[in-house]
């Protein structure tokens, strides 16, 4: 049997180690050349790694959720055993794997999968695991268990069993009697004692991370204005009402980007970055701005680069381009980094007011709010203005309190006036 | 008319009518149980225990008949044996007597009022019962209907003169000497087998192409060798079109037509619901095809009107009944029960046994998750050799993921008892790991199912 190591290969500049996301293979598996093995995430890129042989794969290097160091082996196959019996090639891991097998059983009080330990790099052949029952199956308890539980009025559908495949004992019961010491039976509702661990893996942990340094590192101070959109409004809807082919649909955002282009140039250290351990701000020429955007992986933040050399209508091609290219995955690493400003919209969910968490290690981020028709006194009478408000934060240590209201007023002029937009200083 | 009134009424002192009635009674409610034959039901008069009375003095004279041969294993010999087949019939019926007297007894003990007459239903509360000292009329606020079930009768063949049912073969004076079974089901079998060892020269017809279709052909096979070592003639695909006087007339797999002489034409094509005869049309009820609808808690669409048993559909067993029964009573007393029962074993009780409990190995291939099925032979089985019966295996399908047991069978000789633990393996949930991890005692062939589960975990000891 020959032996080939397929190691984690350099997926990014400048980067030692990479989440494993996704395996597309188990071991046994035959896969192609340039079949997809897996898949690994660093910064907010995923790579997915091909396989750059034909073989069997025989060893895997962990699971979902584990952080890999780049050139370490990422997985072994078996490159011309392939053909042989599955049998006769599982068997000695078989035996391999029979003590954690038994310790498996010992451990199986905890529901969570025991993981075969990473110390013993053996192939875990047999999952042994007692993962959550799947929608619709049958709770498995014994006939006396079921019994006081329908006597008890207790639906053993919403526990979780302890035992040996997630059977629901005695001692689980009890459990989940003495916390719903309240009869549930006297009402339809039913009080729900079960907790569902979920593994925070991925994006999802990747956005933990940044949000917990964003936010333990940066002293914030959010600043918030109300902007009379009403002006813009009307522009945006004439512009839109053209329909020129070739020309993107205009959003509020590409409006207030050229608007950020000009207030920047006033005050260049908006856009910067603050690299805090150096106590170095790097203040960017270009630029660049982080669209906050909604996937269905999570929060990701694609970027516009050079708004400076944009057009508006630029701007929002650009803007559509790698906000769909986020959401549908196909983002390249290098379209979800290097912002030096974000700007962060909710759309029609944007709120009253937002408190904006900084895109570390940028100095600002523009928050934007809903639009709503309100009252607005004009000096003789009320009259009815479509009113917006910018929430936006700023790293209150290179940022003080005056240069922040400063920015946002440039902005806000801006906006009420949109002619302004379009005329260079 | 007299009236009675009553908390509790049941229709039927089968095994399940019988049961839920016992267990109300022991609840102290007032409860009124009607039979137009006698207690104890198809099961315990026509059906599970006369015919096991029957297959094991058939076991037994067929024992001394093979040693009588002169060429017995065992070295045994003796003088060809008789049959006094009318004693036989005698003391089964003796056992039969035995237990409706103990069935009438333990209803009375659990106080129990018990009327023999016919039951015709009024509306949804009332029964109008004819006894031979009268005619009562009967409220009930609960009505349990537990009627069973009758043996199928084929339109083409209908009983009367040489064509019998079970119940006629389970009477029989004497030992047919050719006798055709219309029927490769368990019935037909268990009493086929039991026929040709008390010497009867049998012909089982069978429309499927395999007997015991109801079982896979693992199963099945150990039997349909043992009855070819017997002499039992099998036609399978063969269509039986009619009887004239003392034959059968055959479709036979080819097409063609044969006739069958026969002394007796025994039809077990299988049992229908008992769903008439007693008004049950008066309350139009929610039907699943032949049967009465039942929920969970074996309500029928009536409020206050239950069905067990047979008349509830299949498997149509004796123990699904008196499970059933158990229950009704319970949730008529104000228990909170419902039917979540793992699984109803099944036994054939033919030579070799066939015990089935869960699911089989196709039935659990149709579920979304991985199976794995293993077996172990008796022939690598101590006991097993030492019964001079090495034929047959015992069977796990587990899931592959957790171990967790879906289904046992097992097939081989006087194995009916395995059934237990089994039953109770599945019941509570049992992994390969804890079958595995019990200790079998030694020489028994329930260490098959210790090895089979052994085998399941990739370490069997003995093969």
């Amino acid at each position: 049997m020959a032996e080939r190591v397929v190691k984690l290969p350099d997926v990014g500049e400048g980067i030692a180690e990479a989440e494993l996301v996704e395996w597309q293979v188990k071991v046994g598996d035959i896969v192609r050349e340039d079949a997809v093995l897996g898949a690994v995430m660093t910064d907010k890129a995923t790579v997915e790694i091909p396989s750059p042989v034909e073989g069997r794969i025989i060893w895997l290097a962990g699971k979902v959720g584990d952080v890999l160091a780049i050139g370490s082996d990422f997985v072994r196959l078996d490159v011309d055993g392939k053909g042989a019996s599955p049998v006769e090639a599982i068997a000695p891991a078989a035996r391999a794997t029979s003590p954690s097998l038994r310790k498996a059983d010992r451990a199986a009080g905890t529901a969570l999968a025991p993981a075969v330990e990473a110390a013993d790099r053996a192939p875990p052949l047999q999952p042994l695991a007692t993962p959550p029952r799947r929608e619709g199956e049958r709770p498995l308890a014994a006939p006396a268990v079921r019994l006081r539980a329908r006597e008890a009025g207790i639906d053993l559908r919403a526990l979780r069993g302890s035992g040996p495949a997630g059977r629901i004992t005695h001692d689980d019961l009890d459990a989940h009697l003495a916390q719903n010491s309240v009869s549930a039976a006297a009402t339809p509702y039913r009080a729900k004692a079960t907790v569902e661990d979920i593994k925070i893996t991925g994006l999802r942990r990747k956005i933990a991370e940044r949000m917990s340094i964003a936010s333990s590192r940066i002293p914030h101070i959010t600043y918030v204005e109300e902007v009379d959109v009403t002006a813009l409004e009307d522009l945006r809807g004439k512009l839109n009402g053209q329909q020129r082919p070739g020309k993107p649909k205009l959003t509020l955002l590409p409006f207030l980007m050229r608007a950020m282009v000009h207030a920047i140039a006033e005050q260049p250290i908006l856009n910067a970055h603050f690299d805090d351990e150096a106590g170095i701000v790097h203040r960017h020429a270009g630029v660049h701005i982080g669209i906050a955007t909604q996937t269905p992986a999570g929060l990701m933040v694609p970027v516009v680069r050079h708004a400076e050399a944009r057009d508006i209508w630029s701007c929002a091609a650009e803007m559509a381009r790698i906000t769909e290219a986020a959401r549908n995955g196909t983002a390249t690493r290098d379209e979800l980094t290097g912002s030096t400003i974000t700007i962060t919209s909710l759309g029609v969910l944007g709120g009253l007011a937002t408190t904006p968490i900084i895109n570390h290690p940028e100095v600002a981020i523009i928050g934007v709010n809903r639009i709503a028709i309100r009252p607005h006194w004009d000096g003789t009478a009320f009259v009815p203005r479509k009113m917006m408000n910018l929430s936006s934060s700023f790293d209150h240590r290179v940022i003080d309190g005056f240069d922040a209201a400063q920015f946002v007023q440039r902005i806000k002029t801006q906006l009420e006036t949109p002619a302004m937009i379009f005329i260079d200083a | 008319m007299d009236e009675i009134t009553c908390k509790l009424l049941v229709i039927g002192a089968g095994p399940g009518g019988y049961t839920c009635a016992i267990r109300a009674g022991q609840f102290g409610i007032d409860t009124v149980i009607v039979e137009a034959g006698k207690p104890g039901g198809t099961c315990l008069n026509i059906g599970c225990i006369p015919s096991k009375a029957l297959i094991h003095a058939a076991d037994t004279y067929d024992t001394v008949a093979r040693a009588a041969e002169g060429s017995h294993p065992l070295g045994i010999s003796t003088a060809k044996p008789s049959l006094d087949f009318g004693k036989t019939i005698a003391w089964k019926d003796g056992i039969v007597r035995r237990l409706n007297g103990g069935v009438a007894g333990l209803l009375q003990r659990a106080g129990v009022r018990y009327l023999t007459g016919r039951a015709a239903f009024r509306d949804g509360k009332t029964m109008a019962v004819e006894t031979t000292d009268g005619n009562r009329l009967i409220h009930a606020e609960s009505i349990v209907i537990a009627t069973g079930s009758e043996p199928i009768e084929l339109p083409s063949i209908p009983f009367g003169g040489c064509v019998i049912s079970s119940t006629e073969a389970l009477a029989l004076a004497e030992v047919p000497g050719k006798l055709v079974i219309v029927g490769g089901g368990y019935i037909g079998l268990e009493l086929g087998t039991a026929f040709a060892k008390l010497g009867a020269a049998v012909t089982v017809v069978e429309a499927a192409p395999q007997i015991l279709p109801q079982y896979d052909g693992d199963l099945s096979a150990p039997v349909a060798r043992r009855l070819r070592a017997r002499g039992v003639v099998v036609l399978t695909d063969a269509k039986a079109l009619a009887a004239n006087g003392g034959a059968l007339t055959i479709e036979t797999a080819d097409g063609g037509q044969a006739a069958t002489e026969a002394d007796k034409i025994l039809i077990t094509v299988g049992r229908k619901p008992a769903t008439s005869g007693f008004g049950l049309e008066r309350l139009d009820l929610d039907i699943n095809g032949p049967f009465i609808a039942i929920d969970d808690r074996c309500r029928t669409s009536m409020r206050g009107v239950f069905a067990i048993g047979d008349v509830t559909g299949e498997p149509m067993l004796a123990h699904r009944a008196m499970a059933q029964g158990e229950m009704v009573a319970e949730i008529v007393a104000g228990r909170r029960r419902a039917w979540d029962r793992v699984s109803i074993p099944a036994i054939c009780f033919t030579d070799p046994e066939i015990v089935s409990v869960g699911l089989s190995p196709k039935e659990a291939d149709r579920s979304s998750f991985a199976v794995k099925t293993e077996l172990f032979p008796f022939r690598a089985n101590g006991r097993a050799l030492t019964l001079d019966r090495e034929d047959g295996f015992i069977r796990t399908v587990v899931r592959a993921d957790n171990h967790l047991l879906l289904g046992i069978q097992g097939v081989g000789a006087g194995i009916a008892e395995l059934s237990a633990a089994f039953s109770l393996a599945l019941e509570m949930g049992a992994r390969l790991e804890d079958i595995a991890l019990t200790i079998h005692a030694h020489p028994t062939q329930s260490e098959a199912f210790h090895e089979a589960a052994l085998k399941s975990l990739g370490h069997a000891i003995h093969i």
